[in-house]
């Protein structure tokens, strides 16, 4: 079962969930991460996201299907952007379902973290003064110019 | 061996492209990035990255085959 996708169209949050819908299920939880129009002191105008597709499918459903077998939970998905996103933007989406709800906030939080440690995608941040840096482990950009 | 490379992030804009293929003696991907990373000037110490080939993570000592897709990793920032 593929339980993320990378996707190059905006989410619809309402469709995505119900992929969690389970009879035995009280609780949801998600996580939404959005555009900001700020990083490190930085006015940031748009971001890009660039992936290694392949890989990231494949990494992001080893998370996925982790995060089942390692809490209480009935189901789990995660979907994030690739391309082009303006402030405010819907960058990353992860829902789970739960019979109860500390297991599916205890997922959820895993998930989102497992995702921005391993899985390959990278954003390039877009300044309002017109300079661009990928973002890379410290968060800093790294300089490509020179 | 020739090698098919793909670059993303910051280690495709300094190397100018997002792929390319490679005619190289090296045999796992800590000499191909050795050869790569001189080559196209790439600033990353190899510990900062991880390496797939063909689609999968490898070790630096993996062996490598004629014809494999191998992709150095730059430290990811999706989220």
């Amino acid at each position: 079962m593929m339980r993320f996708r990378l996707s190059d169209t905006p989410l619809d949050i309402g469709t995505e969930r119900r992929a969690l819908d389970h009879a035995a299920a009280g609780a949801y939880a998600s996580f939404e991460g959005w555009v900001r129009d700020h990083n490190e002191g930085r006015a940031v105008q748009r971001l890009d996201y660039q992936a290694y597709a392949a890989l990231a499918a494949s990494e992001g459903d080893a998370i996925l299907d982790e995060a089942v077998a390692r809490f209480a939970v009935r189901e789990a998905r995660c979907v994030h952007r690739v391309g082009s996103l303006a402030i405010g933007d819907l960058a990353v989406w992860v829902g789970v379902s739960a019979d109860h709800r500390d297991a599916a906030f205890s997922a959820c939080r895993w998930i989102i973290d497992e995702v921005k440690r391993r899985v390959p995608i990278w954003k390039n941040e877009h300044y309002l003064d017109g300079e661009s840096g990928w973002l890379h482990p410290d968060n800093t950009p790294v300089d490509t110019t020179t | 061996m020739n090698f098919r490379l793909l670059y993303f992030a910051s280690l495709a804009d300094r190397a100018g492209r997002a792929e390319e293929t490679r005619e190289s003696a090296a045999d796992t991907p800590r000499a191909l990035y050795a050869e790569v990373a001189s080559l196209h000037g790439f600033a990353f110490d190899r510990e900062r990255l991880r390496v797939a080939v063909n689609g999968a993570f490898v070790g630096w000592d993996h062996a490598l085959a004629d014809r494999d897709e191998v992709v150095f990793l730059p430290p990811v920032s999706g989220g």
